[in-house]
């Protein structure tokens, strides 16, 4: 038997808060006016403190892709990303795909493909997908499973999300494994 | 009559889903809303001497920090901490006391105004440990295997039946016998939605609980008694869940640390888990197999003798049904099984997907094909040469059992015929092709349930049971039941669960709410028939006033005389007869046990598979593979076919992936994040597909359905292994088959 010390020391117990600050985010075209401390993720941000909560949190550390959100239109894992860092950027998360005139398409293709099980993932997969569609790298079916590796779905919906995606897309299905 | 059931419907929930509006356990927000961060223990087994807790006092923001020292008394006696899937033993009671019992055990809880503030004030901690030697290894501690403590719960999860015959006899003088040993560690359920628990604290010491479980009622009955509190001050909801597969199974101990703080505080507090916390709770325990089969020269099974030991906790005695299968897939005459477990020093194991099921029938459908292969037999037809119609262990007929259609619509969807038999003879340029099958099998139950049917006064139909849908179509198929029974146009029919509040369903696990919960539904919605029925008798004029309840139907919101269809009286009609009040009625369903227990009742499947081995890296890549599935009635083909996908990708995973590694030094799991503990991504899984056969069974349930939850896992680990022999000739019988054990 031995006494042991947990790994964390008392060193950082001067307690030196980081201040708090505006912010402003636009987020799917509204601009929305913060009080956050910097250390605050925009995952956490949305979630926290502006009720977006269509935007999930599977891992916290970039693993999952659960977080994924669009910044001016690129795909990023939002528990990665401070708030403060996306100041004028354009943020659009899953709240902000549908419009007046319907779903998007691709939310209209994962209903219609079933591409979901406990839809926890889906968001993320949705605004992953966006993402990939914008870069313009997949030409096949496989490009596609490779490029949305990046967002895991326990419940194992990947043959449908390819799919779903594949329909949007227009790619063809003769593309050989 | 069915409009709707069987027919392909897109999930009722969809649009919730695909547009973020559908809210999971953290996303309930309250204006009083403080935030919990748990700590870890460090330590696998010993006392926690001191906790320091000064440093994160201090931090403005900071509320308070709970320990052990300082929690308040709850129930005294273990019998108020079982919850409806509790194993025999002594459940874990979290901050209980200065013990550790396991790595990762939550021994205090920070809560503060913000999750940043909690956060940071949890690393100011510090722990002091007695540390005392633990045990972790299960391979280590095989010698200390004992029988399992029997308990309610050995009802749903019986022993290994006694032998039969002389299996020693009979294996010694087979001519063909196989014996192996089959392993495979612990895995974790990881669903994407890490457990979490916002307690709403209302008015009076009222709880509204947001709890990410598979069962409200169960949470509910959990809080209610461990905090001494009435069910009508507890309220328990679980509208949507990220995913279970088994580990909301029980009421995980973020749920008790967050209503503490609630209670203590008199604020509403969310608790939610890390990914690294989601390692320290149930998981599928390590399990050790041997099996031996013996047979004729023609393929005839003589003898099959299955040993399990597994782990569990020191507190509890989880058990599986793991050897049982050996003795219901293959009748022979002379079978000897067995189950021990071996407690360690880790917390309680709990039933992940296809518990049992997939632990056992895959090194059993292993070993079958050793024994095909050595037989020189395809593995089809040796399994077709030992099919049987009944459950030798019961000796019961099976209710209904079309595994041989799923045999042969599978051998053809795949093209078996093609077969190449020699192993490591098939190469597609650098890598090594494979095939292989096997055969699935997991139970078909049924349980009580109630469920409440509503007719609104604007004519809607509206449903509810306390049950869940983890993600399996629970919502979708309920409403496509309800709608159906009454004939509604399904828009106009809405079903809700996950609300304690709403009659009682039990735990949605063990693929059994369709039978169970289904029934339930079908019961009330006739129920409600009826009573409109006679109400349409009442009506003044009524068309119905002579017939009898077998003389009319329900279809397009309407009663209608069978007769002459055009006599109808419209169910909005009958409920504006209400005096402006909605027509309900709650009734319950119970098995038809007096008829069920005269049966075996099972849900089969056979899996096909194909593997590309890379000769250089030995990786291994499932390139396609088949899935039949007898499952009785398919009540909505769209949604059963995602089930059996998504069992399929977890049978991959099984395979080649999922292991969570202990290292036995600390007593803890090394690969607790999702870049370490690894699952399929997109680029894994490739061309899947899934036949249905007809299975037609009247004993089961009322609705005829059998449950798809585990069933499509359950056949793939043993198909790739099978396949991965044939690409390379090597038998691995560790899961997961990783590249360092082809090369």
């Amino acid at each position: 038997m031995q006494t042991i010390l947990s790994s964390e020391t008392g060193a950082r117990s001067q307690n030196v808060l980081p201040e708090k600050r505006s912010i402003t985010l636009t987020i799917n075209g509204l601009v929305h006016k913060l009080e956050l401390a910097p250390w605050t993720t925009l995952l956490d941000a949305l979630r926290e403190y502006l009720q977006l909560t269509g935007t999930k949190k599977g891992c916290d550390h970039g693993q999952c892709g659960a977080c994924t959100v669009l910044v001016d239109g690129k795909r990023i894992n939002s528990c990665l990303t401070l708030a403060v860092m996306k100041e004028g950027s354009e943020i659009t998360t899953i709240e902000g795909l549908a419009n007046e005139n319907g779903l998007h398409p691709l939310q209209t293709a994962f209903i219609e493909h079933d591409a979901y099980q406990c839809g926890y993932c889906t968001p993320g997969q949705i605004c992953s997908a966006i993402g990939m569609i914008n870069e313009g790298h997949a030409k096949t079916l496989q490009d596609i499973r490779e490029l949305m590796s990046g967002n895991i779905c326990r419940c194992g919906a990947y043959s449908n999300i390819v799919d779903a995606l594949q329909e949007v897309m227009k790619i063809d299905s003769n593309e050989t494994v | 009559m069915t409009k709707y059931v069987g027919k392909p419907i897109s999930r009722v929930d969809g649009v919730a889903k695909v547009t973020g509006k559908a809210k999971y356990a953290a996303e309930f927000k309250s204006p009083d809303l403080l935030y919990g961060w748990v700590i870890s223990s460090d330590i696998a087994k010993g006392a926690i001497t001191h906790i320091h807790t000064a440093d994160a006092l201090q931090v403005p923001g900071v509320v308070q920090v709970f320990t052990h020292e300082n929690r308040p008394g709850l129930a005294w006696f273990d019998l108020s901490y079982k919850d409806q899937d509790a194993p025999p033993g002594s459940p874990f009671r979290p901050l209980h006391d200065a013990e550790v019992k396991y790595s990762g055990q939550p021994i205090a809880l920070v809560v503060a105004e913000t999750f940043e503030l909690a956060r940071y004030a949890a690393s100011l901690i510090r722990v002091e440990y007695k540390v005392e030697e633990h045990a972790t290894d299960l391979h280590a501690n095989l010698s200390k295997a004992r029988d399992p403590k029997l308990g309610v719960a050995s009802l749903l999860k019986p022993p290994p039946p006694k032998p039969r015959g002389d299996f020693e006899k009979a294996f010694s003088e087979a001519p063909v016998q196989v014996s192996a040993k089959y392993v495979h560690s612990a895995e974790h359920h990881n669903p994407m939605e890490m457990f979490a628990t916002t307690v709403v604290y209302e008015k009076k010491g009222k709880l509204t609980i947001y709890d990410k479980t598979q069962g409200a009622p169960n949470s509910q009955l959990y809080v209610s008694q461990v905090f001494g509190l009435p069910f009508k001050d507890v309220r328990v909801i679980s509208s949507y869940v990220g995913g279970g597969f088994g580990s909301g199974l029980r009421p995980q101990y973020q749920l008790f640390l967050a209503v503490l703080a609630a209670r203590q505080l008199k604020r509403s507090v969310r608790v939610s888990l890390t990914r690294q916390q989601m390692f320290t709770f149930g998981h599928r325990p390590a399990t050790v197999q041997h099996i031996s089969l013996g047979a004729l020269n023609d393929g005839t099974l003589t003898a099959i003798r299955h040993d399990a030991i597994a782990e569990t906790s020191q507190f509890e005695d989880y058990t599986e049904i793991v050897v049982n299968w050996s003795g219901m897939l293959y009748p022979a005459p002379n079978t000897k099984l067995s189950y021990k477990l071996v407690p360690l020093d880790v917390y309680t194991p709990l039933d992940m997907r296809a518990p049992g099921g997939v632990t056992g029938v895959p090194a059993l459908e292993c070993a079958i094909d050793e024994l095909a292969h050595q037989a020189g037999i395809d593995p089809v037809e040796l399994r077709l040469k030992n099919y049987t119609d009944r459950d030798m262990n019961s000796d019961l007929p099976y209710s209904s059992k079309e595994l041989r259609e799923c045999f042969r619509q599978g051998a053809e969807r795949f093209g078996w015929s093609n077969r190449n038999p020699t192993p490591r003879s098939t190469r597609r340029g650098h890598t090594l092709i494979g095939w292989g099958m096997a055969t699935g099998i997991w139970d078909a139950t049924q349980g009580p349930a109630r469920a409440e049917a509503v007719l609104t006064v604007n004519g809607k139909l509206r449903v509810s049971s306390a049950t869940a849908d983890i993600g399996t179509g629970t919502y979708t198929i309920m409403t496509q039941i309800a709608a159906d029974t009454l004939g509604m146009p399904i828009e106009d029919v809405l079903f809700k669960l996950g609300d304690s509040d709403m009659p009682l369903a039990p735990i949605q696990g063990g693929s059994w709410t369709a039978a169970t919960v289904g029934s339930a539904v079908k019961v009330a919605c006739e129920d409600l028939g009826k009573k409109l029925f006679k109400m349409a008798q009442k009506m003044k004029n009524s068309p119905f006033a002579n017939a009898k309840p077998d003389d009319i139907f329900f279809a397009d919101a309407h009663i209608r005389l069978k007769n002459d269809p055009a006599i109808a009286v419209s169910l909005r009609e009958i409920v504006g007869q209400n005096g402006g009040r909605a027509v309900s009625e709650t009734s319950t369903s119970t098995p038809d046990f007096l008829e069920q227990r005269k049966y075996a009742r099972s849900v089969h499947s056979a899996a096909f598979v194909e593997v590309e081995v890379d000769e250089d890296f030995g990786t291994v890549r499932v390139t396609r593979a088949v899935t039949a599935v007898a499952g009785g009635r398919i009540l909505n083909p769209k949604t059963a076919r995602s089930q059996i996908l998504g069992g399929m990708v977890w049978g991959i995973s099984k395979a080649l992936e999922e292991e969570s590694v202990l290292d036995h030094q600390f007593g803890r799991f090394m690969n607790h994040s999702l870049a370490e503990y690894h699952v399929p991504v997109n680029a894994d899984i490739q061309d899947l597909d899934v036949i249905f056969v007809d299975e037609s069974d009247t004993i089961v349930n009322p609705l005829g359905v059998k449950g798809l939850g585990e069933i499509g896992i359950i056949a793939m680990p043993a198909a790739i292994a099978n396949a991965v022999f044939l690409a390379t000739g090597k038998r691995v019988r560790e899961l997961p088959i990783t590249l360092d054990k082809l090369l």
